[in-house]
C-alpha cells in the first residue's frame, strides 16, 4: 500500500496530463497556467517555509562537534570539522552542501557470532546520493537553453562535458544515465532493506515515483519519441518572457513532461524535498564551536525563580557552622 | 519485580527485522526492566513541576489532566516557536536511514522505535497531523497521527530510551539532532507530570541542597575528609582543603558524584592530590556542588535554574575562575547552555593557569576550564612529576563522553595526559571512538536499576569495543572523564566484559603523581597493592 497509492497517484498524474491535452485539448492549462501556479507556489512555498523557520529563534549554541576543539595552542585543532570561525563553518557547510560529508561517514553495523559488532564502511547511499543530486542539478542546468535566446556558453560546455561518451545519436547524455539508475537505487533500497521498508511513508516513494516520471518522459523525448524542439523552445520562451504561446504540433508527451516537473515543484515546500533549503539552517552544522569565547544570547532567556544561596545558608546554616563551613551571617 | 537475570549470550541474540505490523500500528509495550519508576509526587513539588501523582506506566490509567492533549500540543506550538532546531528538523528528515544503526538502544535491542528516524517521527507524526497543512489534508499518507493515550505512552517509553548522545546526529545528512527532538519530548511530558523518579529526585535534591544526591553541606566534607584520610594512608600528606572560602582565586565544580561512590571517588582523591601538589589557591563550594544537571532532562527552564547556582556562587565567592570536574553532559550544559542562560559572566577573569601562565581564551566569555585541559597544560609545561610505572598494572583504554566528544570536542587533551602517566594504553576501533563514541548507555538520568535491561543493552556496543582491546591487548581498565560513565559503565562491564575495571583520568594522574614529601608509595589510589613495588621488594 505504502508504495502503490504513490506509484498509482503519478500514473494518474500522467493520464491526467494526456487526457487533458490529447482529449480535452487543454494545452494552454497544462503549457502555461499549471506551470505558472506551480512556480509560483514553488517560491511562495519555500519563502514561507524559510521565514517560519527564520522566525524560531536559535536559542542556544548547539554544533555537533565531529573532532577536536580549539583549546591549548599546541594541540592541533580539526577546524573543519569542528569550526570555531565562520570562515571554517562555511567551509564546513559547502562540504556538507555539495559533497554530502555526514553522509559519507555512513557505517554498517553488523552483529556477528561472538557476539561481535562490526562496523563496516558502507558508502552506497552517499554515492547514490551524490549521484542523483548532482545529475539532477546538471540536467536542470541543461534545461536553461530553451529559457534563453540562442544557447548561452556556459550550458554548451556542460553538454558537451556530459556527452563526451559520444555514445548514439543523438548524444547520451551520462547524466540522463546516472539519474534514472540513482532513483532506481533509491527505491530499491527502500523496498529491500527491511529497517528502511519500515521506516519509509507513502511520501517518500511519491517524489521517487515522481522524478522517475519527469525522467523517463525526458528520457523518451530526447532519445526515442520525436518531438518539435522548435516549437517546445517556442513555448518555454514565451513563458520566460511572460508572452504566452502555444505553438501547434508539440507531442503530449512534452505536456506530460511538463505536468509532472509542474507537480514536483507545487509538492516541493509541503513536503520532505524541503531539505534542500533546511540543510543550510541546520544549527547543529551551521554555527561555529565557540560559546565558550563568545556569549551566544537567546532572545527569549527570561529570569528564573532560584534557590538562592540566602535561602540555602538558612536551611543549614547551623550544620554549616558545626562543621565550620563559613557563613555569610553568624 | 522479579531481579533482572538474562544472560549477556542471551541478551546478545538480537533481531533486527522489524515486525509484521506498521510502526503506526504496532502499540508499545512496557516490558519489565527497561522502564524506569515514575517520579514522586515531592520531588515534583519541591520544584513547581505540575500534576505530581502516583502512578505507573504499567497503569492503564495514567491519570492524565483532563485537558492533557490541549497543554501537549500548546506546548508543542510554543516549542516549535521557541527552537528552530526542533521546527527545521520536524519538518526537513528525508528517512533515508543512514541514523539507524548508529543509536546503541537500537543496536542493543533491535527494536524498530529505537532507530533515531523512528523516535523522531513519534513526534513527527503528530507533528504532521497538527501543525502542517499536508498532514491535516492527506493524513496518513503524510504519515500523519492523532495525539492519544496510546501515542503518548510511545513517547514516553521511547523518549526514556534515548540519552540524546547525538551519535546519531554525526551521520545525518542534515544534522538532525536526536537529542533536540528527545529534549522537546521529555519537556511536552513534563508539563502533564511524566517524569522518571531517577531524574525527579536528583532535581528537587539539587534544587534544594545544591548537589543531585542531596548531600549537606557538611556531609559533603565529611565525604571529603573521608578521601583525606586514604590520601594520608597512601603517601604520608595530609591535605586541608577549604569549602565556600571567599577570596579564592578558583572555584572547584565537580559532579556529586565523585564524592559519594566508586571508582568517581578515586578521581576527586586525584583532584585533591593535584591541587595540593600544585599549592592551587581555590575553594569547594557547598551551595554550588553539582556540575551535572539533571534538570537539562527535563525542561530548559529547570536546567537554567540549577545551573544558576555556579556562577552565583563565583560571584558571592568573589573567584577569578571556576575549573570544573570530570563529567560528560555537565561539560555540555557548561560549553553551551551555561553562558547564555545565566552569563555574562562578567565578573570574573578570563582563566589563566597561575601555574603555568596559559591563558585559556577557548573560554574567556564563560570563565570556565575543563580539567583535562588544565591538567594537560600542566604535563606540557612539565608542572608535574610523574611515575607512569605507578599504572604499570593497568592496560588503559579510553572511553570518549557522548556529550565531552560530540558537544565540545574535547578529545586530545585526556589521551594526551593518559599518555604521560600510564604506560600502557590502547584505543578502541576507530569507529567506536571520538566523535563516534557509544554512549554508556545510562545516560540522561537513565542510570536507573529498575531499567537494567535498557542499560546492558543499550551499553552494548561500548562495551562490545571493549571487549575487543580487552581480548586482543590485554586492557583491563577503561578509563573515561564522565561521572556518570564511573557510576554505570561498571555494571557494563561486569556483565558483558568482566575483567574491565572503570577509572576516572585523574585516578590515574593521582597514581602517577609525585608529590613532594610523599612516602615510598605501595598502594595504588584504591589502596590496593602496587603490584611492581611488591615484586621490587623482592629482588
Amino acid at each position: 500500500m505504502k508504495t502503490l497509492i504513490p506509484f498509482f497517484a503519478v500514473v494518474i498524474l500522467v493520464l491526467l496530463a494526456l487526457a487533458g491535452v490529447n482529449m480535452g485539448n487543454q494545452q494552454f492549462l497544462f503549457g502555461v497556467i499549471i506551470p505558472y501556479a506551480a512556480v509560483t507556489v514553488f517560491i511562495a512555498g519555500i519563502i514561507y517555509r524559510v521565514v517560519k523557520w527564520g522566525r524560531s529563534p536559535v536559542p542556544f549554541s548547539i554544533p555537533t562537534t565531529c573532532g577536536q576543539q580549539k583549546s591549548l595552542p599546541w594541540i592541533k585543532q580539526n577546524k573543519l570539522e569542528n569550526p570555531s570561525t565562520t570562515l571554517w563553518v562555511m567551509a564546513r557547510m559547502a562540504l556538507e552542501v555539495f559533497f554530502f560529508r555526514s553522509l559519507f561517514r555512513n557505517i554498517k553495523t553488523e552483529l556477528r557470532e561472538g557476539p561481535k559488532l562490526t562496523y563496516g564502511s558502507d558508502k552506497w547511499l552517499w554515492m547514490a546520493g551524490l549521484a542523483f543530486h548532482w545529475s539532477f542539478l546538471i540536467i536542470l542546468i541543461r534545461h536553461f537553453r530553451f529559457f534563453a535566446q540562442g544557447v548561452p556558453l556556459p550550458i554548451h560546455i556542460i553538454e558537451s562535458l556530459d556527452s563526451f561518451l559520444q555514445i548514439g545519436i543523438p548524444l547520451l547524455y551520462i547524466t540522463d544515465a546516472l539519474l534514472l539508475g540513482a532513483v532506481t537505487f533509491l527505491f530499491a533500497r527502500r523496498v529491500y532493506l527491511p529497517s528502511v521498508r519500515y521506516i519509509s511513508l507513502p511520501a517518500d516513494y511519491f517524489p521517487l515515483f515522481l522524478i522517475f516520471g519527469i525522467a523517463v518522459s525526458g528520457v523518451l523525448m530526447r532519445y526515442f519519441v520525436r518531438v518539435d524542439i522548435v516549437s517546445v523552445k517556442q513555448l518555454t520562451m514565451g513563458l520566460v518572457s511572460f508572452t504566452p504561446v502555444i505553438p501547434k504540433g508539440i507531442s503530449s508527451i512534452f505536456y506530460v513532461h511538463l505536468f509532472l516537473i509542474s507537480v514536483l515543484f507545487a509538492y516541493f515546500p509541503f513536503s520532505k524535498l524541503v531539505h534542500m533549503a533546511g540543510v543550510f539552517m541546520s544549527p547543529t552544522r551551521n554555527m561555529p564551536n565557540d560559546s565558550r569565547e563568545v556569549r551566544h544570547i537567546n532572545p527569549w532567556n527570561y529570569p528564573v525563580h532560584i534557590h538562592t544561596y540566602d535561602e540555602y545558608e538558612n536551611d543549614f546554616r547551623d550544620k554549616m557552622k558545626a562543621a565550620g563551613i563559613p557563613v555569610e551571617k553568624e | 519485580m522479579a531481579k533482572f537475570s538474562a544472560k549477556p549470550k542471551d541478551l546478545a541474540k538480537i533481531r533486527y527485522t522489524p515486525p509484521k505490523t506498521e510502526w503506526t500500528e504496532t502499540p508499545v509495550e512496557f516490558r519489565e526492566h527497561m522502564f524506569c519508576h515514575s517520579a514522586k509526587p515531592k520531588d515534583l513539588e519541591t520544584v513547581g513541576f505540575p500534576y505530581g501523582r502516583a502512578w505507573s506506566a504499567k497503569d492503564d490509567d495514567w491519570k492524565l489532566p483532563d485537558n492533557w492533549e490541549q497543554i501537549i500540543l500548546q506546548g508543542m506550538k510554543d516549542l516549535l516557536g521557541k527552537y528552530r532546531s526542533f521546527q527545521l528538523f520536524m519538518d526537513i528528515c528525508v528517512r533515508c536511514g543512514a541514523c539507524a544503526d548508529k543509536c546503541h538502544f537500537f543496536i542493543g535491542s533491535g527494536d524498530p522505535k529505537n532507530m533515531p528516524v523512528l523516535r523522531a517521527e513519534l513526534l513527527r507524526s503528530v507533528y504532521r497531523g497538527n501543525f502542517t497543512l499536508a498532514g491535516k489534508i492527506l493524513r496518513k499518507l503524510a504519515g500523519a497521527r492523532d495525539l492519544t493515550v496510546g501515542v503518548l505512552k510511545e513517547w514516553w517509553y521511547y523518549f526514556y530510551q534515548c540519552t540524546e548522545c547525538r551519535r546519531c546526529s554525526v551521520f545525518c545528512p542534515y544534522g538532525i539532532d536526536t537529542a533536540e527532538i528527545t529534549m522537546m519530548g521529555r519537556e511536552l511530558m513534563n508539563m502533564i507530570g511524566l517524569q522518571l523518579g531517577w531524574i525527579g529526585g536528583p532535581v528537587a535534591a539539587c534544587y534544594m541542597k545544591g548537589n543531585h544526591l542531596g548531600l549537606e553541606p557538611h556531609t559533603i566534607k565529611s565525604s571529603i575528609e573521608f578521601f583525606l584520610d586514604d590520601i594520608e594512608t597512601l603517601t604520608g600528606i595530609k591535605i586541608e582543603p577549604s569549602f565556600n572560602r571567599k577570596g579564592a582565586e578558583i572555584l572547584f565544580v565537580t559532579p556529586s558524584g565523585d564524592l559519594f561512590a566508586n571508582p568517581g571517588t578515586y578521581t576527586a582523591m586525584g583532584y585533591l592530590m593535584l591541587f595540593h601538589e600544585l599549592g592551587l589557591d581555590y575553594t569547594w563550594s557547598t551551595y554550588a556542588s553539582e556540575g551535572g544537571n539533571f534538570g537539562f532532562f527535563t525542561s530548559n527552564e529547570m536546567a537554567k535554574r540549577l545551573n544558576s547556582k555556579i556562577y552565583a556562587e563565583a560571584k558571592r565567592l568573589g573567584v577569578k575562575w571556576i575549573l570544573g570536574g570530570e563529567c560528560g553532559h555537565m561539560w555540555r550544559v557548561l560549553s553551551q547552555y551555561m553562558d547564555t542562560w545565566n552569563g555574562p559572566a562578567d565578573f570574573m577573569e578570563v582563566p589563566k593557569s597561575p601555574i603555568t601562565g596559559t591563558v585559556f581564551d577557548n573560554a574567556k566569555s564563560m570563565k570556565m576550564v575543563h580539567i583535562a585541559e588544565f591538567t594537560a597544560d600542566l604535563i606540557k609545561h612539565n608542572k608535574l612529576k610523574l611515575d607512569k610505572s605507578r599504572n604499570d598494572h593497568l592496560n588503559v583504554t579510553f572511553h570518549d563522553s557522548c556529550n565531552t566528544s560530540r558537544g565540545m570536542g574535547l578529545l586530545e587533551e585526556p589521551r594526551y595526559i593518559i599518555n604521560n602517566v600510564c604506560n600502557h594504553f590502547h584505543e578502541m576501533p576507530e569507529n567506536t571512538i571520538r566523535e563516534k563514541t557509544f554512549c554508556c548507555g545510562s545516560g540522561t538520568g537513565l542510570n536507573a536499576s529498575e531499567n537494567m535491561e535498557l542499560r546492558m543493552r543499550g551499553g552494548f556496543p561500548r562495551a562490545n569495543a571493549v571487549k575487543y582491546v580487552h581480548e586482543r591487548y590485554g586492557v583491563n581498565l577503561l578509563a573515561n572523564v564522565c561521572a556518570i560513565d564511573r557510576a554505570t559503565l561498571s555494571a557494563s562491564m561486569d556483565y558483558w566484559v568482566p575483567g574491565v575495571g572503570v577509572a576516572g583520568v585523574h585516578e590515574l594522574v593521582g597514581n602517577a603523581l609525585i608529590m613532594k614529601g610523599e612516602k615510598e608509595r605501595t598502594q595504588d589510589m584504591r589502596l590496593e597493592p602496587l603490584p611492581e613495588k611488591e615484586g621490587s621488594e623482592n629482588v
